[in-house]
């Protein structure tokens, strides 16, 4: 089974249009939408739901105020300031860790269970999908993220898929690393903008941190040409092969708003800039589908060795 | 007055709409909270000094004392500490730095060691704006931390404009939790709004009032003009999806510097803002 994450550092450079397509080129793949945060791959690809499961997240603490006199310590040791001056638990703040539990001598506070989101199974016109709800504020992301992703191999085992594409969050942090962590191959997306190359290089500089084979894309690489060559410039040398250059186009909001993938939206709109669109995505695809075929040959290949090795 | 610049989906235009209120304001402060992505200063281009590293404390167990009891191991939620049969092993990326270990190891063989997680800066140059940003290196997970040491440099006295990160999980809830006000940068897209939603409901959570900023205006429909006439969600702003503020975001530059009507735009937001939150205070 192989893995495929399209990040971007940047929010908005259109992960989730570029997944979504893919999703409608790709045959036998699982999708996992790990943008837990704010998960948008279901505004297109409407999901029907199989399961639901709750996540559970860090534990929260909670004060018994029949056996709280006020002392304060627990105030005094939590490094999280989530105990409040009335002796109620902030939950935004909490982190779980127990320090306020132990410190308490009434043993007046203990730890409940709180669920930090539900992974979602489903099933799409394009085939399987995994994706979550995270609760408001919750801090578990990461986790989530991991959640989405063993749900996506359960279901690729399940429908015998070989591959998962995985919409993945945007930042560098957390939830970013647990999307990527593992995969074959991570496609970074960008914009020709001071921030999209400045969040180009972050991402990139997480890839390989986690030396996970990288390729690079540009999307709306004419709002500043300028811009665009300087991103080709540096990934040429940082030895990031650049796959495409997308056009700023008016399809990709036209598809989102008819709530269709942009392949399929430029089947039946009939203007040549959604058909050229189309086409370039196709060709990103293939260019993709090779490079993931040619990891998987080198993985079989050193597998080989290992095995002629005395 | 501390207002928060934030959206459920990135790359809704919360950095322009930071810095360009921050310009048109002038004296005030701008705080990029955007730990993981700081991207306001691609806009600003100040000379930045360091101010604090930011760190988490880790334990340090010293052998000599380790009576090997695994009080510690067996505490931590993080599973930062794991124990061997001949000695405790540490994962200090995975420490949240609660101090529990130290706190319930009875030989007292624990100490305490900053490990830096990111770093603060501030401009160094005398400006009318006073402009503070965290980082988060890379590879670190814990990026609410940063975004609580970026608070605390806050002059409560002056306004302050604090640049969200996107999304609604912990270190968003951090930066909307501290405000007075948010702002909420959206787009009318299916997309946008599903967001914009996600958001809406976590300042709510949080009892912090809203107003809205629709980025890119005339893509799209409808959807969030409509549902914010029948809430009563004030729309701040509008800006429209021209080709012209595209470009100038794309080279770096804050559009209220070559399109100055929208300085007094801009400003009208500020009025916008304390005349709702005057009437909700009912004074």
């Amino acid at each position: 089974m192989r893995q495929l994450a399209i990040i971007s550092g940047k929010g908005g450079c259109g992960k989730t249009t570029l997944t979504a397509a893919f999703s409608s080129l790709s045959e036998n793949a699982v999708l996992a939408d790990c943008d837990v945060d704010a998960s948008d791959l279901p505004l297109i690809l409407k999901p029907q739901v199989i399961k639901r499961e709750d996540c559970l997240g860090l534990k929260l603490a909670s004060i018994d105020p029949e056996l709280c006199n006020g002392c304060g310590i627990c105030l005094e040791m939590c490094r999280f300031g989530a105990v409040l001056e009335n002796f109620t638990i902030n939950p935004y703040s909490c982190e779980g860790c127990a320090v306020c539990t132990v410190a308490c001598p009434e043993n007046a506070v203990s730890l409940i269970p709180r669920v930090s989101g539900q992974v979602v199974s489903s099933i799409t016109r394009f085939g399987p999908m995994a994706h979550a709800k995270l609760g408001t504020g919750e801090e578990a992301s990461g986790k989530l993220v991991n959640m989405v992703r063993k749900k996506a191999e359960e279901l690729a085992d399940k429908y015998s898929c070989k591959l998962i594409l995985i919409d993945g969050p945007p930042g560098t942090g957390c939830p970013v690393m647990a999307a990527i962590t593992g995969t074959d191959l991570v496609l970074v997306l960008s914009e020709p903008t001071v921030s999209g190359l400045h969040d180009l290089k972050r991402a990139i500089k997480l890839t390989s941190h986690f030396r996970i084979p990288t390729v690079a894309c540009i999307n709306k690489y004419d709002i500043n040409e300028k811009k665009s060559l300087e991103i080709e410039a540096f990934c040429k040398n940082s030895g990031i092969p650049l796959l495409a250059l997308l056009p700023y186009a008016d399809i990709t909001t036209e598809a989102m708003m008819k709530e269709e993938t942009v392949i399929e939206y430029s089947v039946h709109s009939g203007t040549s800039g959604a058909a050229e669109f189309a086409n370039i995505v196709r060709n990103l695809w293939s260019e993709i589908e090779t490079r993931l075929l040619e990891t998987s040959q080198k993985e079989m290949y050193s597998k080989t060795l290992k095995a002629w090795e005395p | 007055m501390k207002i928060a610049i934030a959206s459920g989906k990135g790359g809704t235009g919360k950095t322009t709409v930071a810095v360009n209120f921050a310009l048109a304001l002038e004296d005030v402060q701008l705080f990029d909270c955007d730990v993981e992505e700081p991207n306001c200063n691609l806009f600003l281009g100040f000379d930045l000094e360091p101010v604090e590293e930011v760190t988490c404390l880790v334990p340090e167990i010293n052998p000599d004392w380790c009576t090997l009891c695994k009080n510690c191991a067996s505490f931590c939620k993080y599973n930062a500490l794991a124990a061997l049969p001949n000695k405790i092993l540490s994962f200090p990326s995975l420490c949240h730095g609660c101090g529990g270990c130290r706190h319930v190891c009875p030989a007292e063989s624990i100490e305490e060691k900053p490990r830096p997680i990111g770093m603060i800066e501030k401009t160094s140059s005398k400006n009318s704006l006073t402009f503070f940003r965290g980082i988060l290196d890379i590879g670190e997970v814990m990026a609410t931390p940063v975004i609580r040491a970026l608070q605390r440099h806050i002059d409560e006295s002056r306004p302050v404009i604090l640049d969200s990160p996107p999304g609604t999980a912990c270190p968003a809830l951090a930066v909307m939790g501290c405000a007075d006000y948010c702002v909420l940068v959206t787009e009318s897209t299916p997309f946008g709004f599903h967001d914009f939603l996600l958001a809406l409901e976590a300042t709510r959570a949080l009892k912090v009032p809203a107003g809205v900023v629709l980025n890119r205006d005339g893509i799209g429909d409808s959807r969030v003009e409509d549902f914010c006439r029948a809430e009563g969600i004030p729309i701040l702003l509008r800006i429209p999806d021209e080709r012209m503020i595209a470009r100038l975001y794309s080279e770096g530059i804050p559009f209220i510097k070559e399109m100055p009507e929208w300085k007094e735009k801009f400003k009208n937001i500020l009025k916008t803002i304390n005349t709702v939150t005057c009437k909700s205070k009912g004074v």
